[in-house]
């Protein structure tokens, strides 16, 4: 960290938030203490100040104040720096507390203290959060820190895949519309260039590093997407075929639970259980953990799903 | 604040510090450095940077004036810092969204102070706040609403709940009394965080789980002894008596390896990875290996492999083949 840096930085925001008309780069110059005299220097300086700036969020402008001045100048209007007038109840900040805790040690938590802190800034005390409800939101995966930039920046993207049974990772070029966390894995949906449609990607199966391959601004979110939706409805059949099954009493609860009607005792020691199901092989590896305590009467192909399990773990 | 602290970092601080002793007037050292979490003497080189900036326009002069004299913090000159700086997007979106969770979840008691604050917070934000409508978060709720509410019901009221919980690795209905501690969301699924009485520990209940719950009249009485899980560290804790069992898994039964956490994963030819779980219970890694089939074989312990095969010849047996 430089002193003399944060110095030059504050001297810089306060400069450009007190003027009404642009500054040029030589107002600046003479205005702000701390920019070197030689020319190729400054000029170096003031742009990566100028970067610094903008990635805290400061809103930079750049103008003329007349249509024939040639050369570009800066200022911060304050309407665009300042936090607008923000009045929070106790019971509201107490919720705010709650919610600052969330990311706890996930990608975003310096982001979310950031803003607590601007918020206590703004005149808001912090009220005792709840103690008994502790939710959190983790972000394990890599690959979250990249795709949340992108999301954000609207950029493209490209990494490698391993698609759930893929023995080899494939490169995929990616739109990025936005990322869910759902049941605790983050996904991200958006549009598959390679593949030409609206695909989901589980951030876990990524594998190795996201790169961005596009400017910022260039990737468009149609009207209408529904990140949400996409992935809620990725990879979940409905529940639309019947199954009867023999449960040995007192055993199958999970099963039981979810079943469209239970038959006691239709043999001795066993009970009837129909129920619903999606996808053939997602049912059978469920009914397999039951072992020998659940039998498939019906459909066929579900039968011989459950026998090939069985017989591979015997081969 | 350490070494670590970059120029923009701490540029960060000093713009959110000028306005936190305005919106207060008047403001002790000692609660500023606390709630900036800076020890008083980096706060006070703080305060010294800010009343030392000096502007050129074209006379020098002090646009900050600022005194710290018997630890109270009082500034008589903000100039246009006294406001602080709007909210970033990532800073936006890192409160909408754990905002919008909060609204999800079973037991939350406070929606209306949520939908009021998720309001003042989108506005505030204004442009900042549209890129978090990008971002979701699904709790999965299943079968868990009602007794959620009933667990913030007895965490309220200080009472003891008895839970009929389904082990699925045993395909056990269990009866337990338990003394609630938290309701805690982690990983997308809520969980109750009790005393079990009948394990005499702090224990985990997957709301999914629970088949039947009441709340009892019995106070909830927790031993002090009683400690919260470090919901930061993983709910999984190893110990020192676990089994570890050794699995070899195909490109298709990978999944195992992103849902149960393993000790390690050790990558093999054609997408194949060989994994070691640690657990207290091997009951349910057998279940496991049948639902895998060809997919997942069990290596060690050599005693769980005969486990597996003699189920599986049982279960076969069931359809006579």
């Amino acid at each position: 960290m430089s002193k003399r840096k944060t110095e030059r930085l504050l001297g810089l925001v306060v400069c450009l938030l007190s003027t009404r008309r642009y500054l040029t780069a030589e107002q600046i110059r003479a205005a702000v203490p701390g920019y070197p005299e030689a020319e190729e220097l400054f000029k170096r300086m003031f742009e990566r100040d100028k970067e610094d700036l903008r990635d805290l969020g400061v809103p930079l402008e750049t103008g003329v104040n007349h249509p024939f001045d040639e050369e570009t100048g800066y200022r911060i209007r304050r309407q665009a720096y300042e936090l607008p007038e923000l009045h929070l109840e106790a019971d509201e900040a107490a919720v705010l507390g709650l919610a600052a805790r969330v990311w706890q040690r996930a990608e975003l938590a310096g982001a979310a203290a950031g803003a607590l802190l601007k918020l206590r800034a703004a005149g808001m005390d912090s009220a005792a959060a709840q103690q008994d409800i502790e939710p959190r939101l983790g972000t394990p995966e890599p690959a979250f820190g990249p795709l949340w930039e992108a999301v954000r920046d609207r950029r493209p993207v490209t990494f490698s895949y391993r698609g759930a049974g893929r023995s080899e990772p494939g490169r995929r070029e990616l739109e990025p519309w936005g990322v869910v966390n759902r049941k605790g894995h983050w996904y991200v949906a958006g549009w598959d260039r390679g593949r030409q449609a609206t695909r989901v990607f589980r951030l876990g199966r990524i594998a190795g590093p996201v790169k961005f391959c596009g400017p910022s601004g260039s990737v468009k979110v149609p009207a209408g997407a529904d990140v949400r939706e996409l992935v809620r409805d990725w990879g979940v059949p409905s529940r639309d075929h019947t199954a009867v099954l023999r449960v040995r009493s007192g055993t199958g609860q999970g099963l039981r639970r979810d079943a469209a009607s239970v038959t006691p005792a239709v043999s001795p020691g066993w009970d009837e259980v129909t129920t619903q199901f999606g996808d053939v092989g997602w049912f059978a590896d469920y009914i397999a953990w039951f072992g020998p305590d659940v039998v498939v009467i019906d459909p066929p192909d579900l039968r011989e799903a459950v026998i090939a399990r069985l017989k591979g773990v015997l081969a | 604040m350490s070494a670590l602290v970059t120029s923009t970092e701490r540029l960060q601080r000093l713009l959110a510090l000028v306005p936190y002793v305005v919106s207060r007037k008047v403001v002790g050292l000692e609660e500023t450095a606390a709630a900036f979490e800076v020890s008083q003497r980096e706060l006070v080189d703080d305060l010294n940077l800010l009343w030392c900036v000096e502007l050129r326009s074209p006379d020098p002069y002090c646009p900050i004036d600022l005194s710290y004299e018997g630890g109270e913090i009082m500034v008589s000159q903000a100039e246009s810092i006294g406001r602080p700086l709007r909210l970033a997007v990532d800073e936006a979106s890192a409160l909408l969204v754990a905002l919008r969770m909060l609204t999800e979840l079973p037991g939350t008691q406070d929606r209306s102070a949520l939908t009021r604050l998720i309001a003042k917070l989108e506005a505030a934000a204004g442009e900042a706040a549209s890129v978090s409508a990008q971002v979701a978060v699904q709790v999965d709720i299943h079968n868990g609403e009602g007794y959620a509410d009933q667990i913030r019901s007895a965490l309220d009221r200080g009472r003891r709940v008895h839970l009929s919980y389904y082990v699925p690795g045993r395909d056990e209905t269990t009866e337990r009394d338990v003394d609630p501690m938290r309701l805690l969301v982690v990983e997308g699924r809520p969980y109750l965080e009790g005393w079990c009485l009948r394990a005499e520990g702090v224990r985990l209940f997957r709301l999914d789980r629970v088949l039947a719950l009441d709340v009892l009249d019995t106070p909830a009485a927790p031993p002090p002894e009683a400690e919260h899980v470090d919901v930061d560290s993983g709910l999984f804790r190893p110990s020192e008596s676990d089994i570890h069992v050794e699995l070899e898994l195909s490109a298709e039964g990978r999944w195992v390896a992103e849902y149960y956490p393993c000790e390690s994963i050790v990558e093999l030819a054609d997408g194949r990875v060989r994994i070691v779980l640690r657990t207290q219970d091997t009951g349910w890694v057998r279940r496991l290996a049948l639902q895998l089939g060809e997919d997942g074989r069990v290596i060690a312990p050599p005693s769980l492999i005969a486990q597996v095969r003699e189920v599986a010849s049982a279960a076969l047996a069931n359809y006579a083949v």
